[in-house]
């Protein structure tokens, strides 16, 4: 077990404290820095704008690799637009334009040359509402495979996506009924799986578990704790204890009267939740707004 | 109000009175409002009626197994069934892939620009151009100018124009049913655009889309005005075998039989109108079915 | 993963996310595609235009426009040739008229009593009927005018002869009804129910908030379906051919025969006529006339929904 080095001495561990631990003490660093060497996304000075509407202000930050990271603020912060602005899903609004630039593994997706439909295939996405298509289990999985000119044995892929997404033991007796038919936790894993069947290297999750229950959430959690070991993973919540129980990283953003969708502050999640070092992340996350 | 009831303090009578004769004058309403529908409901069943009188006695296999004729005894629908089918088949064919083309284009594709805003006033305008319109459009261009003559070809393409926009607007309703979240799932795993469509909205939107094509096909089967005006014949003694060969269709024929003065001929068309609305009410009863199992899908 | 080689591997090499050419290649082609077609109703709008105009511009070569619109007879089929279009004109505008004053009442009235007063079960009952009416294609009405309409209406008015614009009208109308109703509910369901109860919370009675407040408020929808309504009524074809004749009178007279423009199309067309020939231009330029006549009765009806329609928020 590896020194907790965040406690500050004069405070009591509150429950949340204690889950923070509990989360982080797996394998937390002891030298992190904000300035993560090697990012696996970088997003410099990005800006965003919907027609005349600005949505985020200049962000800069770097997504540690193989690392949960959170953004958390409330609605309207432009949390969600930052996280559609990696994979270039706002795009397809129309009336959309950015600045700035996000580096994916050091391309910036956002140069001429880059297509929006290749960056997307290394970037995996999981939405607020689970969302199958209204076909098997199998089709679900292997749709992204197939237009992404996977070669090999569709039944291993089809198994190897569902095993990661821990869901293989509750369908393989049929693979070929609807993904309609699971259950909502069952449906968002489903999701989680045909993503990771692509094998993007970043998965970009927004509020995955909203929709869910809390047993279901739980079980997403523990998925997601599994899967940081191969990917890296950027979490948009509006849930604080979440973001606290699964991240390693958090972000946090606000949309005040000067701007919209600024990133306010950002560290390792035990830092920024029991000492934030800007008055308006302790406001928030102490529960006094949003 | 029938009195004068403007200042206020009036006794309880005079209020009572006229409460009196305002309900009156609302029941009054009702009675008109329910004869008016009764008009109509009357009017369709007057119309069954009398069309199955007229016609159900000459309903038998010769009627459907002769050519026209000059003796009533003999005439039968042959050829105008047959140029019905071979009609709306080359007119389905033609229309239903342009139309759900169009409407792809149209909610997946198309920019907000003033393009495709004056491509949707066209297609609404065009939704409203008198059928027979069609028909001279029709007779100056396939007819004439691109010389197919007053064949099927040529009564399937102007009747697939005349049915267009009852595609497009029905295939436009069917793609706009599709959940957004369905695309962004299939764009978040690195679908193109067109195999975004291909694989997820079309599939979707693919009941919707043939219970407006079904419903088109509906139309197109009892428009007469415009083939009239191509040159369809009213006299076939005969079944077209080539897409260049002249025909007649179904209302054709009864528009002919209705036209002559001997009331026999009138039976006939009667007989013509019953297989007609049979047709009709199966490919209705098709869409209802259709538009219900869409309904219960997801 | 117990296996040696993840089967996640097993895709494309990675590239630096710059398009894949054969991939692009689809997107474009396919895009230029569906927008060809999309390009096709405009196309047709053209070839409608062109087609009419051209044969018409050749019409007014030999026929002088004056001719054409002061003239009041119409007969390019006889030996003495008249080409004065008021008597194809007077008589759509007859039959149309009388199609309105059946359709455009019993319509709205529908209307009214359907969204205002009737349960849903009569609902459910009316709403299939007026479905089923709007479907029966229009040769099967010219039929009913000719053969059943016709002879009731001979027993009651003296010098009713077969062919009249009163049977035809009479039945056009049944069958522009479905469509006065429907356009005209969709008006009504379009006023607040707020208003409405607003109505009601000062003591007025159905008849009243129906007729005082729900028909005002639903207004320029309700005008415009009338003027969808007579757009329809004048480009409708089998009815008048069958039911009114195809005798060129300059008349009001309803009991007599006469033709419409679109009747007198269809009886060129039934004809041998050939290509080029005076008679054929005259159906165009008849045409073009009807075109454009239907195409500002819907561009107004567009517009004026438009610009009169109530704001509610």
């Amino acid at each position: 077990m590896l020194k907790v080095p965040f406690i500050s001495s004069q405070e009591e561990e509150s429950t949340v404290d204690a889950v923070i631990r509990e989360a982080v003490a797996t394998e937390l660093p002891t030298d992190v820095s904000v300035e993560m060497p090697n990012p696996a996304v970088e997003v410099n000075n990005f800006s965003l704008w919907y027609g005349d509407f600005q949505a985020v202000t200049e962000v800069s930050i770097k997504f540690p690799r193989k690392k949960i990271t959170a953004v958390i603020g409330p609605s309207g912060c432009g949390k969600s637009t930052l996280l559609r602005g990696i994979n270039r899903m706002n795009e397809l609004i129309g009336g959309v334009r950015t600045q700035g630039n996000v580096l994916l593994e050091g391309t910036n997706v956002y140069a001429d040359a880059v297509d929006p439909v290749e960056v997307r295939r290394r970037v995996g996405m999981v939405f607020q509402k689970p969302n199958p298509f209204p076909r098997s289990i199998r089709d679900n999985i292997l749709f992204g495979a197939r237009v992404n000119g996977y070669q090999a044995n569709e039944d291993e892929l089809v198994e190897a996506a569902l095993r990661s997404a821990a869901l293989w033991d509750e369908v393989n007796h049929d693979l070929k009924q609807s993904g309609l038919a699971l259950s909502g936790g069952q449906q968002q894993r489903l999701c989680i799986a045909r993503a990771i069947a692509v094998s993007p290297e970043v998965l970009l999750m927004d509020e995955p578990c909203s929709a869910l229950d809390p047993v279901a959430t739980l079980k997403i959690e523990d998925l997601m704790r599994e899967l940081a070991k191969d990917y890296t993973i950027i979490i948009v919540t509006h849930n604080m204890q979440q973001a606290a129980r699964v991240s390693d990283f958090t972000a946090f953003m606000l949309s005040d009267d000067t701007a919209r969708g600024k990133l306010i502050e950002f560290g390792p999640t035990t830092d920024l939740f029991t000492n934030p070092s800007d008055e308006r992340t302790e406001a928030y996350i102490t529960g006094r707004f949003g | 109000m029938a009195e004068d009831t403007g200042t206020l303090g009036r006794s309880a009578a005079v209020f009572k009175a006229s409460m009196q004769w305002r309900r009156l004058k609302s029941h009054f309403f009702v009675v008109l409002g329910l004869l008016s529908v009764l008009l109509g409901v009357v009017a369709l069943l007057v119309l069954l009626v009398d069309v199955i009188v007229q016609g159900s006695g000459w309903l038998d296999w010769q009627f459907f197994t002769s050519f026209d004729s000059r003796f009533p005894a003999r005439a039968g629908i042959k050829a105008a069934l047959f140029g019905t089918l071979y009609m709306m088949v080359f007119t389905m064919l033609l229309a239903v892939p342009i139309g759900v083309m169009t409407a792809i284009y149209l909610e997946e594709y198309a920019g907000d620009n003033w393009f495709t805003q004056f491509i949707q006033v066209n297609i609404a305008n065009l939704a409203g151009v008198p059928s027979i319109v069609y028909g001279l459009l029709g007779l100056q261009v396939f007819v004439r100018i691109m010389e197919m003559g007053r064949s099927v070809l040529a009564g399937s393409c102007t009747m697939a124009l005349l049915i267009l926009p009852i595609i497009i607007v029905a295939s436009r309703e069917a793609i706009r049913a599709v959940p957004p979240s369905m695309r962004e799932a299939s764009f978040a795993l690195g679908a193109s655009k067109w195999e975004t469509v291909r694989h997820h909205v079309l599939p979707y939107a693919l009941p919707g889309m043939l219970t407006g094509a079904i419903l088109a096909a509906a139309r197109a089967i009892g428009e007469t005005a415009p083939l009239i005006t191509i040159g369809a014949l009213t006299f076939v003694p005969f079944l077209p075998e080539h897409p260049l060969d002249r025909f007649t269709v179904l209302p054709i024929q009864i528009f002919n039989w209705v036209s002559r003065a001997q009331s026999e001929f009138h039976h006939l068309a009667a007989a013509g109108i019953i297989v007609l609305l049979v047709v009709l009410i199966i490919l209705n009863s098709v869409a209802i079915y259709l538009r219900q199992r869409l309904r219960t899908r997801y | 993963m117990a296996e040696d080689v993840s089967p996640f591997s097993h895709y494309p090499p990675r590239n630096d996310m710059s398009s894949r050419a054969s991939r692009r290649f689809k997107e474009e082609a396919i895009r230029y595609v569906l927008l060809a077609t999309a390009t096709l109703s405009i196309v047709t709008t053209l070839g409608i235009l062109l087609s009419l105009t051209g044969e018409t511009l050749f019409f007014f070569r030999e026929v002088s426009l004056v001719e054409f619109l002061t003239e009041t007879e119409w007969t390019p089929l006889f030996a003495i040739k008249k080409f004065g279009i008021w008597p194809l004109v007077t008589a759509t505008a007859l039959v149309a008229f009388i199609a309105l004053a059946v359709a455009i009442p019993t319509g709205l009235l529908i209307a009214i009593y359907l969204s205002e007063f009737a349960s849903t079960r009569v609902r459910d009952v009316v709403k299939p009927v007026l479905e089923v009416l709007a479907g029966v294609p229009t040769v099967v009405y010219g039929y009913f005018a000719l053969t059943l309409v016709t002879p009731i209406l001979q027993e009651f008015i003296p010098g009713m002869r077969i062919f009249n614009a009163l049977s035809a009208g009479i039945v056009m109308g049944i069958m522009i009804i479905p469509m006065v109703a429907s356009l005209s509910e969709d008006a009504i369901g379009a006023v607040p129910q707020a208003l409405r109860e607003g109505a009601y919370g000062l003591g007025a009675t159905r008849f009243e908030v129906a007729l005082q407040v729900v028909v005002p408020a639903a207004l320029s929808g309700i005008v415009a379906s009338a003027v969808l309504a007579l757009s329809r009524a004048v480009g409708e074809t089998m009815i008048v051919s069958i039911a009114a004749g195809q005798n060129p009178t300059f008349t009001l007279d309803p009991r007599v025969p006469i033709e419409t423009m679109t009747a007198y199309i269809v009886q060129v067309s039934l004809g041998d006529t050939p290509f080029a020939s005076l008679e054929y231009r005259t159906i165009f330029a008849v045409g073009i006339m009807l075109f454009f006549l239907t195409f500002a009765m819907n561009i107004f009806a567009h517009w004026f929904v438009r610009r009169f329609r109530e704001e509610y928020d």
